[in-house]
């Protein structure tokens, strides 16, 4: 394991007697240059796990191992600036992260500057060659992030984390804000410097979809849990927690005779709000199996199979 | 034909241009389409390429300056509604062309109660007494699948789910019984699951009451799960339309075919990712000739300069392939002539 969640605990307080149940009890780790895919719906706390886990949120209970050592519950300034050699993070949105004032190749070049105290212009070749790298230009050196598209602007962050050379890198939803053409075209690049790195990565996705051509095994959550963990085709051609099966079947297919014999089992309910959650499944107001069981006591997630973990009582 | 008119609506030759500091976005360039009664036009594209601009114009939404209608017209059942004053606009906005918007929770207001802004659109739209409107708030609520209306009619915007806040927005849309309803990426931000739950609502709520629906998206398998016709955009223009097995089955577009290749399907097990190179023309310059030129794989001389026409009829594609000098062996191996 090159990272490790234990027992992993992120809530937020936002008025008094009200508490986020943002990350709920998440144990996970990452193997070497393996890629995890972590999926589930907008709130589900995908964003805080990743920020949590590289200790830019501090933590509110359970622990992250990193190669071994237990890394600060708080980090200060110092613990940022050592990790960051190892572990680096693309953020979610591609206009908001990067600084408008800064060229492109400024921006780049920042960690590396930083890290080695050298000039911009000693790390010029370097900053090119990760230009090439992520398919942009060396004449887009002086540039500035509004003149890019988001796709532009996502490659740009790809290269300012993978300049450093990482070890681990947290990709949050890189492709979400991105044109459907270009999503593909992300994935594709990110893939090849994975092996071409051996890099072990986090990637962040609110669909399976397209993560499943990119992760090694996949985890899916629901309301700050972990409910379902396996290899990436297990966990998409066979799923064995309800919601994750509601999820793959529900993808609308882009073939309409397909969808025209679609057979309409949709999940009635609704997501329960993450404040104050009760110790019951977390998936109970949505579940098809619903039993009395499943009310009063949460499903822990357990091996139902070789490496494939499921939180059903039923499973 | 039991009504005069056959399309709900039907626009023509729609031009839309943004004076900004950098330059004049052409945002908008000739699009044409029909809307049959009843039915749903599903409107596909990357973004940015003008999908919300063009309703946006339709619905008097387009902030002048910087923005200009520089030409077309849209009739609603047959009426002209563009470059309308505000006064007559304000009789067919909302009413018979309502529209719900993405991101629902900055469309509706924070401080007041679901049950009260519902209530609001009644009273002012309708001109229904409190009382009334508060009955029709609830049985709103309840045919767009809100549980326990009587209570949550009471709640405020950020007790509520997005989902739960979509189909809030979809019963405040249906509050004035339009004709007309575009929804621009209703489902984007939300999961699968409840995804299918309002594409659900949606299609009940057509056959039920007939609606014509105009649906923004760039998910082909929304397309394929809702649509009877589809328009496809690329860089201000509609590249290729048809009905939706036009689109899929017959792909007459170089653009449509590669957004197909490139959106990943559940079905197969195929492990390669297919991508189209390249990125989306600049609209401050529009290209002179093809706006997919620079990244489609069939580009021919004369596509450089000189911008295709629509080829085909009901079935019709923006691209010179289709061109009775082209060469017929692209067309036999990977695109469908529209025109046959
Ligand atoms: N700083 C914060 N203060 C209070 N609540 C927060 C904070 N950050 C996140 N939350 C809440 O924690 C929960 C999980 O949010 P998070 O952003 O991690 O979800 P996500 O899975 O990344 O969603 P998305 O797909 O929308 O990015 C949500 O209910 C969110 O409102
Ligand atoms: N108020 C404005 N001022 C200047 N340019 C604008 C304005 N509104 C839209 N545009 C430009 O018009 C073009 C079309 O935008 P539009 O919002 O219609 O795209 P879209 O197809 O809806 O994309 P998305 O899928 O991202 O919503 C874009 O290039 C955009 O930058
Ligand atoms: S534990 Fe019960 S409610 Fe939860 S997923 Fe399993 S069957 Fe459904
Ligand atoms: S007109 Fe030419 S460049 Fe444009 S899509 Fe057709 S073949 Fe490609
Ligand atoms: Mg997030
Ligand atoms: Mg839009």
């Amino acid at each position: 394991m090159i990272i490790e969640a234990k027992q992993l605990r992120k809530y937020f307080t936002i008025a008094k007697g009200q508490i986020v149940h943002a990350v709920d009890d998440v144990s996970v780790g990452i193997q070497e240059h393996e890629v995890l895919g972590l999926v589930g719906e907008s709130g589900s706390g995908k964003t805080t796990f990743g920020k949590t886990l590289i200790g830019l949120h501090d933590k509110t209970a359970g622990e992250v191992i990193y190669k071994g050592r237990v890394l600060p519950a708080h980090y200060k300034a110092e613990d940022f600036k050592n990790q960051a050699r190892e572990i680096q993070i693309i953020f979610q949105d591609p206009y908001s992260s990067l600084n408008p004032r800064m060229t492109i190749g400024e921006i780049i070049a920042e960690g590396i500057v930083i890290r080695d105290q050298c000039s911009l212009a000693s790390v010029r070749d370097r900053v090119v060659y990760w230009l090439e790298r992520v398919g942009l230009h060396s004449d887009h050196l002086s540039r500035y992030p509004h003149e890019f598209s988001g796709g532009q602007r996502q490659r740009v962050g790809i290269a300012r984390a993978l300049i450093v050379e990482p070890k681990l890198l947290v990709c949050d939803e890189p492709i979400s804000a991105l044109d459907v053409s270009v999503q593909a075209q992300v994935v594709k690049l990110l893939d090849e410097l994975k092996s071409s790195m051996g890099l072990s990565m986090l990637f962040i996705a609110h669909d399976l979809s397209m993560v499943r051509y990119i992760s090694d095994r996949m985890a899916v959550m629901y309301l700050g849990s972990l409910i379902e963990l396996g290899s990436a085709d297990a966990v998409y051609f066979a799923p064995k927690h309800p919601y994750t099966q509601l999820l793959v079947k529900s993808n609308p297919e882009p073939d309409p005779e397909y969808e025209r014999q679609r057979s309409d089992a949709l999940i009635q309910g609704e997501i329960l709000s993450p404040i104050n959650l009760k110790p019951s499944c977390r998936f109970a107001g949505r579940c098809p199996l619903v039993q009395a069981r499943c009310l009063e006591e949460r499903p822990l997630l357990r091996e139902v199979a070789p490496g494939h973990l499921v939180a059903c009582h039923l499973v | 034909m039991t009504s005069v008119n056959q399309y709900a609506l039907e626009v023509n030759n729609l031009a839309v241009e943004f004076t900004t500091y950098g330059g004049t976005v052409k945002a908008v360039r000739d699009v044409s389409f029909k809307l049959r009664k009843g039915t749903t036009l599903a409107i596909v594209g990357e973004s940015g390429c003008g999908k919300s601009v063009t309703v946006q114009s339709l619905m008097g939404l387009i902030p002048m300056p910087p923005g200009k209608i520089t030409s077309g017209s849209a009739l609603l059942d047959g009426e002209e509604i563009l470059g309308l004053k505000t006064e007559r606009l304000n009789q067919y906005r909302g009413k018979r062309l309502g529209m719900i918007f993405q991101d629902a929770m900055s469309a509706l207001n924070p401080t007041m109660t679901i049950g009260n802004q519902i209530a609001e659109t009644l009273i002012v739209h309708r001109a229904m007494d409190k009382k009334t409107a508060w009955v029709e708030v609830l049985e709103l609520l309840a045919l767009t699948q809100i549980s326990e209306p009587a209570r949550r009619a009471r709640q405020y915007p950020f007790e509520f789910s997005g989902g739960m806040l979509q189909r809030v927005m979809i019963a405040m849309s249906l509050a004035c019984k339009p004709d007309v309803l575009i929804a621009d990426e209703p489902t984007t931000a939300l999961d699968v699951t409840i995804q299918a739950q309002i594409l659900n609502l949606l299609r009940n709520l057509q056959e039920k009451q007939g609606l014509s629906i105009i649906l923004i998206t760039h998910d082909l398998g929304v397309v394929a799960r809702m649509a009877h016709d589809v328009a496809v955009m690329y860089a201000g223009q509609i590249v290729e339309t048809g009905s939706v097995d036009d689109i899929f089955y017959r792909s007459s577009h170089p653009y449509t075919v590669g957004l197909k290749e490139a959106m990943p399907s559940n079905k197969t097990v195929e492990q390669e990712l297919r991508v189209i190179a390249g990125s989306p023309p600049d609209l401050f310059a529009p290209p002179e000739g093809c706006g997919f030129y620079a990244r489609c794989m069939y580009a021919m001389k004369v596509c450089e300069k000189n911008s295709p026409p629509i080829f085909g009829n009901h079935h019709g594609a923006r691209c010179w392939l289709h061109h009775a000098n082209a060469p017929a062996h692209i067309l036999q191996q990977s695109l469908k002539d529209p025109t046959n």
